[in-house]
């Protein structure tokens, strides 16, 4: 783990004082997210699906490709309203999280205090995919930093209740369930600590250009 | 009632809960919030249609048979790296995962290593990185927590060795 900085232990020591800074927020434009253009990874899964769906063709035939079309055809139609929801909460909570507040609490001079709270908040999160990845992506947007949403993304995939309760328990059992979660509780802190330490080594020289 | 109507409506009644301090806040906070989630949503639909038509086929090409036969009885930490290139190579949804990891366990594979498979997976699945990973986040992000998350199964693992659990 990285030591924090003289000015993370300042940033820590401030949290729980009223910041007079913190006042004019509201005159302060809410920073947007950039909408994605079609990068790499678009091109990589649209080349990864017409291969696939070109093999299926070469086994199965023209029946084979269309069963699994109106297979996920359907699934789409069931996940479009929870997809809705999770961009609604993730807009949402952009909106109305005040930024600098979230940039001292969960930004790059957060400290280890930074990385727990973004654990937590993985943890109770409710929902599924839908609803992590819009608010993970809020998160971003408002002013945390690739450490603390780090341990958040990966606190919701291993300590978040709801697969843990709805899949894991009924087909792993009780006692491996809860013994992963044990042994998996030090991991998103870990992550995000980890996270942080390359990701200040790998683009703090060019931030500080800017 | 089903799981999936109380996800729904957990889900639904958080969206109204954020929705009513966007309101409170001015009706101007509310309808540019609304209008910046409903964009989201029409920028994300083609990627999601993507993930989600485009997976069934990808899954179709791995059968399960191939994951579940590189999670065998090979104990050590062979067996934990194979364990975790099991685990992002599964294809499908947590039935599938989770059901290939009990198979495992009784079919006489070593905790840690079902244990490492199951963290991979829910890590580094491939299908929810492109399906919902890649189209939410920034890509840069995601690969760059997918790498940071690379160590977490052996730790995990190791863990496990140590305190002869689960």
């Amino acid at each position: 783990m990285d030591r924090p900085s003289a000015p993370a232990r300042k940033a820590l020591s401030d949290l729980p004082l009223k910041d007079p800074a913190a006042l004019p927020e509201d005159t302060e434009p809410a920073p947007r997210k950039k909408r994605k253009p079609i990068g790499w990874s678009m091109i990589t899964i649209v080349v990864l699906v017409a291969v696939s769906a070109t093999l299926v063709w070469r086994r199965d035939g023209m029946a084979g490709v269309l069963d699994i079309l109106t297979h996920d055809l359907a699934l789409f139609g069931g996940i479009l309203p929870r997809v809705l929801a999770g961009c609604l909460l993730g807009a949402f909570i952009a909106e109305i999280l005040p930024h600098d507040k979230v940039s001292r609490s969960l930004g790059p001079n957060s400290g280890l205090k930074g990385l727990l709270i973004g654990a937590a908040f993985g943890a109770i999160l409710p929902g599924g995919p839908f609803t992590a990845y819009p608010v993970a992506s809020a998160l971003l947007a408002v002013g945390a930093d690739f450490g603390a949403t780090i341990s958040m993304v990966v606190s919701w995939t291993l300590i978040g209740y709801g697969r843990a309760v709805a899949w894991e328990l009924p087909i792993m059992g009780t006692d491996f369930t809860l013994w992963r979660i044990v042994l998996c509780l030090p991991l998103p802190v870990i992550a995000g600590a980890f996270g942080r330490f390359v990701y200040v080594r790998m683009y703090s020289a060019k931030d500080e250009v800017e | 009632m089903s799981a999936a109507l109380v996800i729904d409506i957990i889900l639904w009644g958080s969206v109204l809960g954020v929705g009513l301090i966007a309101w409170q806040r001015g009706p101007k906070v509310m309808t540019s919030s609304l209008r910046e989630g409903i964009w989201d949503f029409i920028n994300i639909v083609p990627r999601i249609a993507l993930g989600v038509l485009g997976s069934g086929y990808i899954a179709a090409v791995i059968p399960q048979e191939v994951i579940t036969g590189w999670l065998g009885p090979d104990s050590g930490w062979l067996g934990v790296a194979t364990a975790v290139v099991a685990g992002g190579a599964t294809p499908g949804g947590p039935v599938i995962g989770f059901s290939i990891g009990a198979v495992a366990l009784k079919a006489g594979g070593g905790a840690p290593q079902v244990l490492a498979y199951v963290v991979a997976w829910a890590l580094f699945a491939f299908q929810r990185l492109l399906l919902w990973e890649i189209p939410f986040m920034p890509a840069k992000f995601v690969w760059f927590r997918a790498v940071v998350s690379i160590p977490l199964p052996f730790l995990a693992a190791a863990a496990a060795m140590a305190i002869g659990k689960p």
